[in-house]
């Protein structure tokens, strides 16, 4: 039996399609969960996607951040669940108290949209199909995508190998120290600003780089079962 | 009963019982944008003097921007032009919310362009963030998902100080909007021009996707159907051209003095659109819908006349049942209210409750207002009383049509007569290289990413191109091969110096657009953006560019399937430049072998489609270099644009082009470096063979032609096609290297051009 991947969608999240077609790329089940569900449905892992979860009010994240969906999954990540927060997600998962620091409007004010390129830097349950120090190139698409942390907090993520994935260029949106994904301390939660789940077919992307980041929690779950 | 106001003790609603015993009440109609034989006819019509309720409807309803009164005559050319055969896949065509296309295998597309352009330049962000909304719940209003935006902006001189705050705003309320709905951006335009320095051009060009079956018309039929207003609440914002309406002289009702007044351009909540449309699409599939109608302009005035005008009966509203965001709005303000994200639908009564359930889940707020009756008129009620009884046809159709006076202005031969014949052509390479780089630099031919890195293009993954592509290209769905191409274009320069010429060859440009995505055009959709109709020079370029477009689509077999009209766009005086935006729907039968823009690989033929002459009256060339606005626009032959883009669909079907990219402004000079730059590769070209000199042969703009890379084992292939079909075609090089090296001039390194392409507009926007 394939892996089942929950896929959560908020009023005004906009990538879960997206998410929920890398996942089923990967070659793994994807399961709709709704912002009010509070039951799991025995999911493996989970997405939390991007967008503008409920237009973004009161601060990027924060209301989706506490939702009824997110105790279950703030729960199963504490036990170990791989969680990838995508953009708006990784937002949400900052605001959940998952992952340390903020994300912040970007330094030149405005929306960027445009493909980057990734300093793969960590071998974490959504990394671990990558060597350490691959490039990749997937696309960026934020106004508040600045992440942000204090000092003592920077070098503890530095150096606990949490920085994910780093800006392979100075990031264009003035995240501190150029970082672009973190993750928690046992490698199991990562967010990153972004966008794997659009490059996962030439087709429609800048390549199938984001795709590894599917398959790697794959390899992980399998092993695991 | 009627309606005490508290405070006062006095009647606060003007019944119609009571317009009925008051025929000497004087009423605001002039204010209100109505001339006084129109007030009389309204008079006529209905026998005794409106109600303040009813004199809003018709007011706004009667207003050029709803009526199209000054429009009406010279638009029905369109239909007139329409064949049976070009009907043949329209599912629904003008007077719809948009037309909709069969595209085959249980697949519709319906798409339309539709103009902000006043409310932008009172309000840039808010103003265009809203015309992307309500051109999004037209779609909607189909029973379609909306699936892409495109917009084509105008402003002033990228230095002028007001472009600072216009385009800045604008391109940030597009993004705002649509990046938050999650429709990718697939591009458009942005033309810079000093007639648009006081009047911007905002056009919102939006693209949906449906099943055949779930195609919805806007109707109330059915005697019992409860009429339902879903979405957003109702407010005193965007009562708009009407904003009398919120003064304390417009009847008796309201708080009186001190009574705030909101602003006339609306504000957008992206994300209340966003929940709707997810709300609606499981309204349709789950065929909980008999008809519905957007909210957009003239708010329930519009939608419940323009409903109950197309249905079989008669219908009931009832205010007080409208969920409403302000205290103490009157009915007139209710029913002109513009407030954004408000749908409204036709229910059978046994689905009121699954119908209210599915807004419940999506947290949208719903009420029953009303229902089908068997009678003739629209009915409406507040406090009880009836306070609107009218035919809805005399309201949402029957409104006045003007022919106005229109005369080719005598200036018209001077203009043309401006040639440029006496302008000093560049000679040597050096000088053709310098001005090659002169124009890739300025302002109007300068990389347009500052613009579109502000664009989502990549959400919902289904967009396989986007600008600096000549066409959008989406996948219609995941499950499907198929796809479509969309382009959005308007050389108003050439419209300005011969309107009819200008605007065939806006339709020419969009076709040849699509065409270089290999997909097939089918559709068109206008928005025709125009100065005062009551100045006869104006009258007479919007009359020669709807029948120079009409013919131009029958010749081409394509129809026109909606659109949309925007008068008085002028600066005291100053009209625009006459701007008839075209855009062109193209259907890809497999979105794997459209062809991709640009150069193709190294060692790839370079071909160039099509004949080049002497045309550099109204070029990029003139205006960048020579400030020179004068003469006669290219040459537009439909015949041989339609053979140029059969070639494009042939070879993309048969895998002969690995690159694509027309030529339009800039010529094939300004195409060369966007292929190298868009690539980041160079190419050794010749110039085409012939008489002309180097800059002609570099600058013109002569239309139906196109810039091809072939690889080489299709360069046969693509000769036999090309000599088959009658297309002229020459090969002028070879993909490859780090410059751009053009026989004759001097060498350009591409990471100079790739710099110089995108320095200009940063420059000065991020200064």
């Amino acid at each position: 039996m394939s892996a089942r991947i929950g896929v959560i969608t908020f009023p005004g999240t906009l990538d879960d399609v997206d998410a929920a077609r890398a996942v089923r790329y990967a070659g793994a089940e994807a399961v709709s969960l709704w912002h009010r569900d509070t039951d799991l449905q025995g999911v493996d892992a989970v997405v939390v996607p991007g967008g503008f979860s409920y237009g973004d009010y009161l601060r990027a994240g924060a209301i989706a951040a506490r939702s009824p969906v997110m105790g279950p999954v703030v729960d199963a990540a504490r036990r170990g669940m791989p969680v990838l927060g995508i953009c708006n997600g990784f937002q949400i998962l900052c605001e959940a108290g998952l992952l340390p620091g903020a994300l912040v409007r970007n330094t030149g004010l405005r929306f960027i949209c445009r493909e980057i390129r990734l300093r793969v830097e960590a071998d974490t349950a959504w990394t671990s199909g990558f060597e350490v120090g691959t490039a990749i190139t997937v696309p960026l698409k934020s106004g508040e995508g600045r992440f942000v942390a204090d000092g003592e907090t920077l070098d503890r993520l530095e150096g606990e190998g949490r920085v994910v994935f780093r800006y392979a260029e100075p990031a264009p949106n003035g995240a501190l120290r150029d970082i672009a994904g973190i993750s928690s301390a046992d490698g199991r939660v990562v967010g990153l600003m972004p966008h794997p789940e659009h490059a996962i077919d030439p087709l429609t992307g800048p390549g199938a780089d984001g795709l590894g980041l599917f398959t790697s929690v794959l390899g992980r779950l399998t092993a695991a079962a | 009963m009627t309606v005490q106001d508290q405070a006062t003790g006095t009647p606060s609603l003007d019944t119609v019982a009571n317009a009925a015993a008051t025929p000497e009440h004087e009423q605001p109609y002039a204010a209100l944008g109505l001339r006084d034989e129109e007030y009389a006819r309204i008079r006529e019509i209905l026998g005794r003097r409106p109600t303040d309720a009813e004199l809003a409807m018709y007011s706004v309803m009667w207003s050029e921007h709803c009526s199209y009164k000054s429009s009406k005559v010279h638009l029905r050319r369109f239909g007139e032009t329409t064949t049976e055969e070009m009907r043949r896949h329209l599912l629904a065509g003008i007077g719809e919310n948009a037309g909709v296309v069969d595209v085959g295998d249980g697949w519709a597309v319906t798409f339309k362009i539709e103009s902000h352009n006043h409310p932008s330049y009172v309000e840039p962000h808010q103003g265009a963030a809203t015309g992307v909304g309500g051109i999004v719940r037209d779609i909607m209003a189909m029973g379609a998902r909306p699936v892409a935006v495109m917009d084509g902006l105008r402003v002033g001189p990228l230095d002028a100080p007001d472009t600072a705050r216009v385009l800045p705003g604008v391109v940030s309320g597009v993004g705002f909007y649509g990046n938050c709905l999650g429709l990718p951006n697939l591009g458009g335009e942005v033309v810079f021009d000093p007639t648009y320095a006081g009047n911007p051009l905002v056009n919102a060009l939006c693209v949906g996707v449906l099943r055949t079956e779930d195609l919805h018309l806007a109707f109330a039929s059915g005697v019992g159907n409860k009429i339902v207003l879903f979405g957003a609440r109702t407010g005193l914002d965007g009562i708009g051209g009407v904003s009398v309406l919120a003064s304390e002289t417009f009847g008796e009702g309201g708080e009186g003095a001190g009574r705030k007044k909101l602003p006339s351009v609306q504000v957008g909540d992206p994300f209340a659109e966003k929940v709707l449309i997810e709300c609606c699409l499981e309204l349709y599939h789950a065929g909980l819908v008999v008809g519905i109608q957007d909210l957009g302009g003239a708010g329930l005035s519009c939608a419940t006349s323009e409903l109950a005008s197309a249905g079989d009966g008669g219908m009931e509203i009832d205010l007080d049942q409208v969920h409403l965001r302000a205290e103490g709005m009157t009915p007139a303000e209710i029913l002109s209210s513009e407030s954004q994200e408000r749908m409204c639908a036709v229910v059978t009564p046994e689905n009121v409750d699954a119908f209210m359930a599915v807004c419940e889940r999506w947290d949208v707020t719903a009420r029953v207002i009303g229902e089908v009756t068997d009678g003739e008129n629209l009915r409406i009620h507040a406090g009880g009383e009836v306070v609107v009884d009218v035919p809805p046809r005399t309201v949402a159709h029957d409104g006045p049509v003007y022919s106005r006076p229109y005369a080719r202005p005598a200036s018209q031969d001077e203009l043309q007569a401006l040639t440029t014949t006496g302008l000093a052509r560049p000679v040597g390479p050096a000088e053709l290289a310098e001005q090659i780089v002169t124009l890739a630099s300025s302002p109007q031919l300068a990389s347009r990413a500052w613009v579109t890195e502000q664009y989502d293009r990549y959400v919902r993954g289904n967009t396989t191109a986007a600008t600096p592509a000549d066409a959008g290209v989406l996948r219609l769905d995941e499950s499907s091969d198929r796809g479509i191409a969309l382009a959005i274009d308007c050389n108003a320069r050439f419209c300005l110096l011969d309107p009819r010429e200008g605007a065939r060859l806006a339709l020419a440009e969009a076709v040849r657009n699509v065409a270089a995505s290999g997909a097939r055009p089918v559709a068109v959709s206008d928005c025709l953006n125009f100065g005062s109709p009551e100045d006869p020079a104006v009258m007479w370029q919007f009359a020669e560019a709807v029948d120079g477009l009409a013919l131009a689509c029958a010749e081409l077999g394509i129809p026109v399937t909606g659109g949309n009209v925007s008068f008085y766009n002028q600066t005291a005086t100053t009209a625009i430049l006459p701007t008839p935006v075209v855009g062109v729907l193209g259907l890809v039968d497999d979105v794997h072998r459209a062809v991709r823009h640009g150069f193709g690989a190294p060692g790839d033929a370079v071909w160039l489609l099509g004949e080049t002459a002497d045309e550099l009256d109204g070029s990029a060339w003139a205006g960048v270099v020579h400030d020179h606005l004068g003469g006669r626009p290219p040459r537009c032959d439909l015949a041989a644009e339609a053979r140029l883009a059969g070639v494009m669909a042939e070879g993309a079907a048969r895998g002969l082009f690995s690159g694509a990219h027309d030529l339009s402004d800039g010529g094939l000079a300004q195409t060369l470096v966007e292929c190298a730059v868009d690539s980041r590769i160079g190419a050794a070209v010749t110039l085409p063979p012939g008489e002309l000199d180097p800059a002609a042969a570099l600058f013109s703009e002569s239309a139906a032609r196109m810039l091809v890379s072939v690889p080489a084992a299709a360069e046969a292939d693509l000769a036999r096609l090309c000599v088959e079909v009658g297309q002229p075609a020459a090969r002028l090089g070879e993909v490859g290297g780090d410059t751009l090296a053009i026989d004759g001039v001097a060498p350009l390194d591409v990471a100079e051009l790739v710099i110089a392409h995108a320095a200009t507009l940063p420059s000065v926007l991020d200064a």
